[in-house]
């Protein structure tokens, strides 16, 4: 289903190309913005607002260092659609925004053309297998329990924080292979 | 028309008209599980005590205990009793864990209940002096280390194996990180709904067990006193007691109830009517003697002061066979009290010296937990030793 949903809103957003300039960019010039905003973190459970974009039941899959992801439900409170198009936290110096899709009979991972886009009203999932949160670069471990602080950009709107839990999972295997779907 | 005829009895015994005109109701419409029945299937989460203790007894229960991993840290502590009380919090109110992958197992939570327990290694790693040991050695006993001790106790109990099964997976994946498993006691009583709530369970025995319990917990289960962080909590004594059924199966019925010191039927005293009447200790026969053995159960287990009395919630338990078909049958028992060392171990010490039913009955493990308090909605358990 959320394979679907992804190729759905593959469809919809315009494809531009391999090199997904809107995830990387964004991500990298995101990254030391502190925000002029209505700040609002929260545990795992408790949703975090900016300006009516909130995630809820935020996580993050633990790992040692490298690779890993982050989950959630964003959830639009606004009569507008929202797009997210980055993602900074400071676990990792390169973070992009990803979905999941088929190609050919093969589950691979790449950034999402456009960003996350949550319809008025409305929810998108971050989940295993489906849209979820990239982090490259991990040096520090991200151990089971900790709370990781991350920032999402909004286009044209003021960047959601939150913090996520870090929980052992033992999915989301195709987050850690990126080059095995870009031969 | 049979699943109607069922579920209709089932609301008459579990007491009332109004019960059993629901579940006629729902049989009706042939759609609502027979637990719709029952009413509220979902027991509260926070609040100052926490749930599995007060809370009438279910049906299913597993209990595991867990070794910290060496070098383990206070800090560590804190992150996963976050990440239980995350889980327990979500699960026994009918939401999925965080993570779930298998979120539709969560989705009746039968009375769901999450209970967790601190050990003396717990306490150790915490640098905190612990309000707990292993219980003194008791002449009788014949404990096996894979049934004992434990730094970390979680008590899963519900209405339902399965939602126990799950709870029992979420909890278990989360901890795996920090803890190894030391031992896993599984236990059951009655279905629910099979009586009316507040009956006295059976043991594999065939007794009544559970009859005498303290009424007032504020002064006999939580503790109010010592340490801030353990007020609201109490402590929890978990024997592993093996049934020798092989032989009790020899003992006859005048014998058995000699030896409890109450009738096998109703549970009623050998001096009284009824399973609740006081029994009469000084009672003798023509013969002169006690009508209640100096050495029934009853009479050694029995504490005067109900203050002091020890609050029983046993499960059965009833593992495989032998190729001979003998069974490895007993009871966990689970006992809480404000204060071990004064309401539990006289107890159990005068059963050590004398009681009837050592003949068929053995404690084979034993393990000793501080019950911290409940917490809030916005906390969680063990917050204020650990936070």
């Amino acid at each position: 289903m959320y394979f679907r949903s992804a190729l759905l809103l593959a469809a919809v957003v315009a494809l531009s190309g391999c090199g997904s300039t809107t995830g990387s960019t964004g991500s990298t010039g995101s990254t030391g913005s502190t925000g002029s905003t209505a700040r609002a973190t929260a545990e795992a459970g408790a949703p975090a607002a900016a300006e009516g974009l909130s995630i809820t039941d935020p996580w993050v899959k633990t790992a040692e260092k490298g690779m890993t992801a982050a989950f959630g439900t964003l959830v639009n409170d606004t009569d507008a659609a929202v797009t997210v198009v980055a993602g900074a936290s400071p676990l990792s110096p390169q973070i992009e925004l990803h979905e999941v899709v088929d190609s050919g009979g093969k589950m691979i991972m790449r950034p999402k053309e456009g960003g996350f886009v949550i319809p008025p009203r409305g929810t998108h999932e971050l989940a295993p297998g489906g849209d979820h949160i990239m982090l490259m670069g991990v040096e520090e471990e991200v151990k089971p329990g900790a709370r990781i602080p991350f920032t999402l950009t909004v286009k044209g709107g003021q960047p959601l924080e939150f913090t996520a839990v870090g929980k052992d999972f033992a999915g989301g295997k195709e987050d850690y292979q990126p080059g095995m779907g870009h031969q | 028309m049979t699943a109607a005829g069922r579920i209709s009895r089932r609301g008459l015994f579990a007491g009332g008209a109004a019960t059993a005109a629901s579940a006629l109701g729902s049989a009706a419409v042939g759609a609502a599980p027979a637990s719709a029945a029952a009413g509220p299937s979902v027991e509260p989460f926070h609040g100052t005590h926490q749930a599995g203790i007060a809370t009438p007894p279910q049906a299913h229960a597993v209990f595991v205990a867990f070794d910290l991993l060496p070098g383990t840290r206070k800090e560590a502590l804190g992150r996963l009793l976050r990440l239980l009380t995350d889980d327990a919090r979500r699960l026994t109110q009918g939401r999925p864990a965080l993570a779930d992958t298998e979120p539709e197992l969560a989705a009746d939570p039968a009375r769901l209940t999450v209970t967790f327990g601190f050990g003396p290694g717990l306490f150790a790693v915490a640098k905190v002096e612990s309000p707990i040991r292993p219980l003194p050695a008791f002449e009788t006993d014949r404990l096996r280390k894979e049934w004992s001790g434990g730094d970390l106790l979680v008590q899963i109990c519900a209405d339902d194996g399965l939602t126990v099964a799950h709870a029992l997976r979420m909890i278990v994946k989360d901890t795996r990180s920090f803890a190894r498993v030391r031992w896993t006691q599984r236990g059951f009583r009655r279905s629910a709904h099979l009586h009316p709530s507040g009956t006295t369970q059976r043991n594999l025995m065939g007794q009544l067990d559970g009859t005498v319990n303290p009424t007032d917990l504020d002064r006999a289960v939580w503790i109010a006193q010592g340490p801030q962080w353990l007020r609201g909590g109490t402590t929890l004594v978990l024997r592993r007691i093996r049934m020798d059924l092989e032989s009790w199966d020899a003992a006859d019925r005048v014998a058995r109830e000699f030896t409890i010191g109450r009738r096998l039927a109703d549970g009623a005293p050998l001096t009284g009517r009824a399973e609740r009447d006081e029994p009469d200790f000084e009672q003798v026969n023509r013969l002169g003697f006690p009508v209640i053995s100096e050495y029934a159960h009853i009479r050694r287990a029995r504490t005067a002061d109900p203050a002091a009395r020890i609050l029983r919630r046993p499960y059965n338990y009833d593992e495989g066979l032998s190729r001979d078909g003998e069974s490895d049958s007993g009871l966990l028992f689970a006992s809480y009290q404000a204060d071990v060392d004064r309401q539990f171990v006289p107890v159990q010490r005068r059963i050590a010296e004398g009681d009837l039913l050592n003949e068929w009955v053995t404690a084979v493990g034993s393990a000793v937990f501080a019950i911290p308090p409940g917490c809030a909605p916005e906390g969680w358990i063990g917050d204020g030793l650990l936070g």
